[in-house]
């Protein structure tokens, strides 16, 4: 009989197991699925870039290989969500309609603060039944400055120059600490441009697919700018 | 549940809520209702359940002395023991007059010290004068107490001006609120306690002030694996706050403190016998 190492404590009182204390304990129901993946978003003067895997896994499953995990919420505004696609679902749809009735009632569309507030009351409202959602909202600002808030699943919100979340989390945001911010480097090079960002994005997803059994396919990344809206897909890993 | 609703607490008078009243029914829901109580259990060690991993972790410090109140925390968030940021701003700025901390679960305290803020703008709209630190903690403090044992983590602060003087208040998710000259809040608070009471004198100068709350941070930070990131400095006087430091490393303060002790380090100061 096969027991998962890490479901050991359900089968028996103690981790080293001997006949006499066997329990079988029911599985109980879980409303909550990790569809797990990895997000990012880097903001910089003039523009937000905003990156996703697209694969959408179940346990050791493999669901599909082209789900987005990012949804434009406003011309100048992004959200990027890890965790569970259900949850994801249900809070862009949310975004949407609240944001759609935004513009209508002040003839305007909702700036990045005012959405990021928005998502984190809408969190908050679930907070005994929470969103299995791990968000990034990354956007333009007043000034056209990209700005990234990052945010844990009740709501909790702060603003960043960059942002990760997922499985692949640990892994990514410790490349990007040391290549954006230059951490315990005495030659600081800070990438400049917004190819050598783009660059460091791919090298990041390209490190978490060969580590991350949940992260591969394909990813997909997003660019905005006060002109519009740029789409890029590279292929990854898809083992 | 909460069968009352707590933005009927804190008005002058008493005071029948009507329906056309649109302020008191904003956006904000008044109530999350606590479901699924088996979401709510303890938290596992190492990691766990992520959804249980809400951010915890901290120092953070107030006290009063004779120019106001000096605030000071730390600006570490994490996540189990997964780091999420080292740039949290742990004080709240909830209006000109008045600051909240934050420690527990940061998620709670953002919201919490946002629907505050909320309650004192329109009490102040309504009422002509502003929220009264008092008044404005005991808001607080009801709310957590219809929320007693749902689960919610916070251990907060409270510190401003009014028209009495200078006042600090912590209250936390169990109900409690008390007024006080110390309150160090978080995992590390036992550390910065050591420093606080071992030099705190009411009579202190600001400059004094700002540098014991730095210390004070600074031992937390170096001796808790939970606290770090930067130091964040308020001063609370009589005519609102003002922000002292906006962020001064700990690991900066590090070698500067080695420094003033005369450590140079070149490798064997403390003499240290080879095992």
């Amino acid at each position: 009989m096969y027991i998962p190492v890490n479901e050991i404590h359900k089968h028996f009182k103690t981790e080293t197991p001997n006949m006499s204390n066997i329990t079988h304990k029911q599985d109980q129901w879980s409303p909550y699925h990790d569809n797990s993946g990895t997000v990012l978003a880097i903001g910089i003067p003039g523009a937000v870039i905003v990156a996703g895997d697209t694969r959408l896994s179940n346990g050791y499953n493999i669901l599909t290989r082209d789900a987005t995990k990012l949804s434009q919420l406003t011309d100048k505004c992004i959200l990027a969500t890890a965790g569970q696609y259900a949850d994801f679902i249900a809070l862009r749809k949310f975004l949407q309609q609240r944001l759609q009735l935004y513009e209508f009632q002040n003839e305007v569309q909702a700036s990045t603060q005012t959405v990021a507030h928005l998502l984190s009351r809408e969190l908050y409202s679930r907070r005994f039944f929470p969103y299995y959602t791990f968000n990034l909202l990354a956007g333009l600002d007043e000034n056209n400055h990209g700005v990234v808030y990052g945010y844990d699943a009740i709501g909790s919100y702060d603003q960043m120059t960059y942002g990760v979340q997922g499985s692949g989390q640990e892994l990514v945001v410790a490349v990007l600490d040391n290549q954006l911010k230059g951490y315990n480097k005495i030659n600081k090079t800070i990438p400049q441009t917004q190819q050598e960002i783009l660059d460091i994005i791919l090298d990041c997803f390209s490190c978490a697919a060969e580590r991350d059994i949940h992260t591969g396919d394909n990813v997909e990344i997003l660019i905005i700018t006060p002109t519009g809206t740029q789409r890029i897909i590279k292929p990854l890993r898809k083992d | 549940m909460i069968d009352f609703d707590p933005s009927t607490f804190g008005l002058a008078h008493t005071y029948q809520k009507e329906d056309k009243d649109e302020i008191n029914t904003l956006q904000m829901p008044s109530a999350p209702q606590v479901i699924y109580r088996t979401l709510n259990g303890p938290t596992q060690t190492n990691g766990g359940n992520k959804l249980n991993n809400f951010k915890h972790g901290t120092t953070t410090l107030g006290f009063v002395f004779k120019e106001g109140i000096l605030l000071a925390v730390d600006s570490r968030a994490s996540m189990g023991s997964f780091l999420s940021s080292e740039q949290v701003r742990k004080v709240i700025e909830i209006n000109e007059y008045l600051l909240g901390t934050m420690a527990g679960g940061a998620a709670d305290c953002q919201y919490w010290l946002a629907y505050l803020a909320n309650h004192c703008r329109t009490y102040e709209l309504k009422n002509g004068s502003k929220l009264s630190v008092a008044a404005a903690s005991k808001f607080l403090q009801g709310i957590l107490i219809g929320y007693k044992n749902s689960g919610l983590s916070m251990g907060c602060m409270i510190a401003g001006s009014d028209l009495s003087g200078q006042h600090l208040y912590y209250i936390d998710n169990d109900g409690m609120r008390l007024k006080g000259d110390i309150f160090s809040v978080g995992s590390g608070s036992t550390y910065a306690y050591g420093v606080l009471d071992n030099h705190y004198r009411y009579e202190m100068s600001l400059n004094e002030a700002v540098e014991l709350g730095i210390r004070a941070i600074y031992h937390a930070t170096h001796r808790d694996t939970a606290s770090g990131g930067v130091v964040r400095v308020y001063h609370i006087h009589q005519n609102g706050w003002t922000k002292v430091h906006d962020g001064i490393d700990v690991v900066d303060l590090h070698y500067q403190f080695a420094q003033q002790k005369g450590l140079v380090g070149d490798g064997d100061e403390a003499k240290q016998r080879l095992f």
